[in-house]
């Protein structure tokens, strides 16, 4: 029974990797075509990101003659990590190889070596250009990832886990009811991921116009197949986040380590809803605002951070363990 | 190492001196730390004693060798030897070696002359003498115009520290006058005098360790030195001072009290992140290390206050998991702060240059450097699979058990450091990006660092050995977290892992860490085996065509390498979010004129609170106090006797009175 059950957990591992790395370009080019509709364009088709990415991947690479190897490794790891990060979030069952491998806070440490990496080849060629990128990814993350990391602490003092499938499954049996704590922890979750993903109105991923850039400009040397692995591991993130929030504060739907084929299946239909219902969301957000100075996300991040830290300042003194 | 000290202060007459010196160092150091490591893997808890027949008449010299001993001479010792295999080829560059060599022996003697003390004279005297050879070291580049300064700093805050612990032994021993470590533990504290001594202690090791603010010396003092001697003040003797902290709180004032672990953890927190600030700012690779190792320092202390809080709750093995962290940080700080001081003398040697904007494109000439100095900048910000990380999360579950606690203050203050340890982690990434953005990546912004050449085979030894070491305790950490077992339960009565929990070789997963588990091994093998797939699939399947060309700059390529992103210009957002207030900052933009044609310029400044603040007003006392007492040196023989005759009066009224 056991082998059995690993076995399983295994297989479904492998599933949830292979469909992240399928859904992940129909996400971003769902979210691109209600934008583009909410405009009044008629936008992109739906499956553009998934040609654009065949494309680039056919293509050569263009290097700066001083490029060196950090910059070349750098797109494999960053799409690593991510794939990785994003292999631990339960989707459609918990039943998951790696949940025992890394939990909630390694997964933010996978993000951050991502980010560690990219940020180092943004300065590698020695451009303007990427510094500026990389200075302005660093200052983002500096307070997105304290306050990603209060937001966890909030859901893990509730359910006495960091572990991602032991929150799930605890979530769904309903043993947490409406809290205060969540509310905020979720508001501060979703300006995190807003700005982990470079989305309006932290920047804005339409743009190239250099003095507006941060992902963009960290990323401007990059062209061919390694230009290929980071937008995908960048379309990657932003399933990550939404499967992150979706199986943190909406688990109904995904199945528990011992169910048949048919909670599996409502498992994957739920998690594609959620996913259609993120990207609408999302798109609406984005259309209705402008994107900010970049002083001012001091003030934007900083107040995630203090909203997050007090959901968790209220838990930490109403909880006894 | 008496001998190789002797061999040293011999330098006119040997012509090998400085070979004799590091080689014999390096030999000695190797063999203790392969000793004390067999000892610690073979699971030897026991407690070794030995009293010498010197000292006091009354009080032998008392060395004693238990767990917690055995973990820092194994930190001591293992830095050590890689420094000295570091500085004997370091040393042939330097103008003056031989100035260093009578002392390095000497310094790192009586480091592990503190570690082994048991009683207080043995421990004051060698941690005297250690603040004294390192200040003999940070004077052996006195021909630089920072050093002097430095050098008085570092001694007036040596001797205030040394003060401190001075008082807190007296405290502790009380009047009963036996100052041996085994009869303070014997015999029990009142709380009050318990109390002064713990935050005498404080006062004292954590000036030692640069806890803020108290740090205001370190990054003047550690720079300062060759780097081979950085790396050991850094990576090792702040240890030593970790180490006085842990025997006083821990093992000889008896049951702690809650709110000293609260004020440790509360000054560890502040510390991890006004460090990391300060290291942001600075525009010098080795004070940019010392800043950073004050924030190391800052995360150590926050374990240590955790485990203390824990301890005087009574909840064992949550304090054995902040100490467990604190001790794992404490081996990989000195593992990952020795790469990162080595790696600055190593580019001190190739280019002549200390000053990041002065640096760059190292990466290309240096290509090994590069490698090892990449691993020990993701260590030390903390990225998974390395050692680094695995401090860091067993941190943060033991910050997660902060409900656990009756009084609201902790509970409140637990939440908030958990949010500065995150910021501190963060903030400590950014910093390593931008050092090694700087150093490494880009284009050369000097002639010293256009002409680099990669540095010789013993230095990239003493380079690559601590780096490998990241490494392997990041993929297999519970090798090294049972050898800290025995220190666990020593000092705070239960091991890590003795409540249960899985501590195989593969998984981390302590009863206590909130039912989760940790694998470095696991998350290692993932990341290689998807990163080989994905190289493999594209290469086979898509393309792997290459094409050099010139980088893209907008239609106009900077010909000069000071266009680039310099540190100060990395570090500007970071700056105006965090620095403005606390360092006060102030950014003045000097724009001519259309037309005019001299240069705009730009001037940057900041300062420290901590000098206004705290460190000024003490030197002005001590300043004056020691110009009135300087008065005494120069009075007539019938002054002095008459001094004499009223201090014996005085004295035995004293003891009249307390008869």
């Amino acid at each position: 029974m056991m082998v059995v059950q690993a076995l399983l957990a295994g297989v479904f591992q492998v599933v949830q990797m292979a469909l992240l790395l399928l859904l992940a370009p129909g996400l971003t080019g769902l979210v691109r075509v209600i934008k583009a509709r909410l405009l009044g364009r008629r936008g992109p088709p739906l499956v553009q990101p998934y040609l654009d990415l065949l494309r680039l991947l056919k293509k050569e690479v263009v290097l700066a003659e001083n490029a060196s190897w950090l910059f070349r490794t750098t797109p494999y790891l960053v799409f690593t990590a991510i794939w990785l990060a994003a292999a631990l979030v339960p989707t459609f069952s918990t039943a998951l190889a790696l949940t025992a491998t890394a939990d909630l806070i390694a997964l933010v440490a996978l993000l951050a070596s991502a980010r560690f990496f990219l940020a180092l080849a943004g300065m590698d060629v020695g451009t303007s250009f990427g510094g500026l990128g990389s200075s302005r990814e660093m200052m983002i993350a500096t307070l997105a990832e304290p306050a990603m990391l209060m937001v966890i602490f909030s859901v893990a003092i509730l359910v006495r886990t960091t572990s991602l499938s032991l929150i799930v499954d605890f979530m769904l049996s309903g043993g947490v009811g409406l809290r205060v704590s969540l509310a905020l922890a979720l508001i501060s979750l979703l300006m995190v991921a807003i700005a982990e993903n470079g989305r309006v109105p932290i920047d804005n991923p339409a743009t190239h116009l250099e003095l507006t850039m941060v992902h963009e400009a960290m990323v401007l040397e990059y062209s061919g197949r390694h230009l290929a692995l980071i937008e995908a591991a960048g379309m990657m993130k932003l399933v990550l986040y939404m499967a992150l929030i979706a199986c943190i504060f909406l688990p109904w739907g995904i199945a528990a380590p011992n169910d048949g084929p048919v909670e599996l299946l409502i498992g994957l239909v739920t998690f594609v809803l959620k996913l259609v219902a993120g990207a609408v969301l999302l798109a609406m957000f984005e259309t209705g605002i402008a994107k900010m100075r970049v002083f001012r996300y001091g003030e934007f991040l900083g107040g995630a951070l203090l909203l997050s830290l007090l959901g968790a300042i209220f838990l930490y003194v109403s909880t006894g363990l | 190492m008496l001998l190789l000290a002797f061999a040293g202060m011999a330098r006119q007459w040997l012509p090998r001196a400085h070979e004799v010196v590091h080689g014999g160092m390096a030999i000695v150091c190797g063999g203790a730390a392969l000793a004390v490591l067999v000892r610690l893997a073979m699971g030897e808890t026991g407690i070794d004693t030995l009293a010498l027949p010197v000292g006091l008449p009354w009080l032998h010299a008392n060395l004693r060798l238990d767990a917690l001993s055995a973990v820092f001479l194994l930190a001591v010792n293992l830095a050590a030897c890689l420094a000295a295999v570091f500085g004997w080829s370091y040393a042939r560059h330097d103008d003056e070696p031989g100035r260093v060599l009578p002392v390095f022996p000497l310094f790192i003697a009586a480091m592990n002359l503190v570690l082994v003390a048991d009683d207080a004279f043995v421990f004051l005297a060698a941690w005297e003498f250690m603040s004294l050879t390192s200040w003999l070291l940070v004077l052996s580049t006195h021909r630089e115009d920072e050093t002097p300064r430095a050098a008085h700093v570092y001694f007036v805050m040596a001797s205030f520290g040394t003060a401190c612990l001075l008082l807190c032994f007296g405290m502790l021993a009380g009047t009963t006058g036996d100052y041996s470590f085994a009869g303070i533990r014997a015999q029990p504290q009142d709380v009050v005098s318990a109390s002064i001594a713990a935050l005498l202690v404080l006062l004292g090791a954590g000036s030692k360790a640069g806890l803020v603010p108290l740090h205001v010396w370190l990054p003047l003092a550690h720079p300062a030195a060759p780097s081979h001697v950085s790396a050991l003040m850094s990576g090792v003797m702040t240890k030593v001072a970790i180490y006085g902290l842990i025997r006083v709180l821990f093992d000889l004032v008896g049951q702690p009290l809650w709110w000293w672990g609260s004020i440790l953890a509360v000054i560890g927190a502040v510390t991890a992140v006004v460090g990391v600030l300060y290291a942001l700012m600075q525009d010098d690779v080795k004070k940019l290390l010392a800043y950073s190792t004050v924030e190391n320092i800052g995360v150590i202390a926050i374990g240590l206050g955790l485990a203390l809080v824990f301890k005087a709750s009574g909840v064992p093995a949550l304090a054995a998991l902040g100490m467990t962290a604190a001790m794992l940080h404490v081996l990989n700080h000195s593992l990952f702060k020795s790469i990162l001081f080595f790696t600055s003398g190593a580019i001190l040697t190739a280019t002549g240059e200390r000053k990041l904007d002065r640096l760059g494109g190292l990466i290309h000439k240096m290509p090994k450097t590069a490698l090892f100095c990449l691993i020990g900048s993701a260590a030390i910000s903390a990225l998974p699979p390395l050692n680094g990380f695995v401090a860091e999360w067993m941190l943060f579950q033991a910050v997660l058990n902060g409900p656990l606690l009756e009084q609201w203050e902790l509970k409140i203050g637990f939440a908030v450091i958990g949010a500065l340890l995150a910021l501190s982690a963060a903030l400590a990434a950014a910093c390593f990006v931008r050092f090694y953005g700087i150093v490494f990546l880009g284009r050369p912004r000097s002639p010293g660092a256009e002409k680099a050449r990669e540095v010789d085979p013993v230095m990239l030894t003493a380079i690559g050995v601590p780096a490998f070491l990241c490494i392997v305790v990041g993929v297999l950490p519970t090798l090294v977290i049972q050898m800290i077992e025995p220190v666990n339960r020593l000092v705070v009565g239960e091991g890590l892992l003795d409540a249960g929990g899985h501590g195989g070789w593969v998984w981390l997963a302590p009863a206590s860490a909130f039912g989760n588990s940790y694998s470095g091994l696991m998350m290692f093998l993932t990341i290689m085996i998807l990163t080989i797939l994905a190289v493999f699939m594209i290469h086979r399947y898509a393309s792997n065509r290459v094409r050099r060309s010139i980088a893209w700059g907008c239609g106009f390529t900077d010909p000069a390498p000071l266009g680039q992103y310099s540190a100060d210009s990395f570090s500007q957002p970071l700056r105006r979010v965090f620095a403005g207030h606390l360092f006060r900052t102030r950014e003045r933009v000097d724009m001519p004129a259309p037309g005019e044609t001299r240069p705009a310029r730009f001037t940057l400044e900041s300062r420290d609170p901590a000098w206004d603040w705290l460190f000024t007003p003490i030197t002005r006392v001590v300043g004056w106090i020691s110009e009135r007492v300087d008065a005494l040196q120069f009075l007539t023989i019938r002054s002095y006797l008459s001094l004499m005759f009223f201090a014996l009066v005085a004295l035995l009224v004293m003891v009249a009175v307390s008869q």
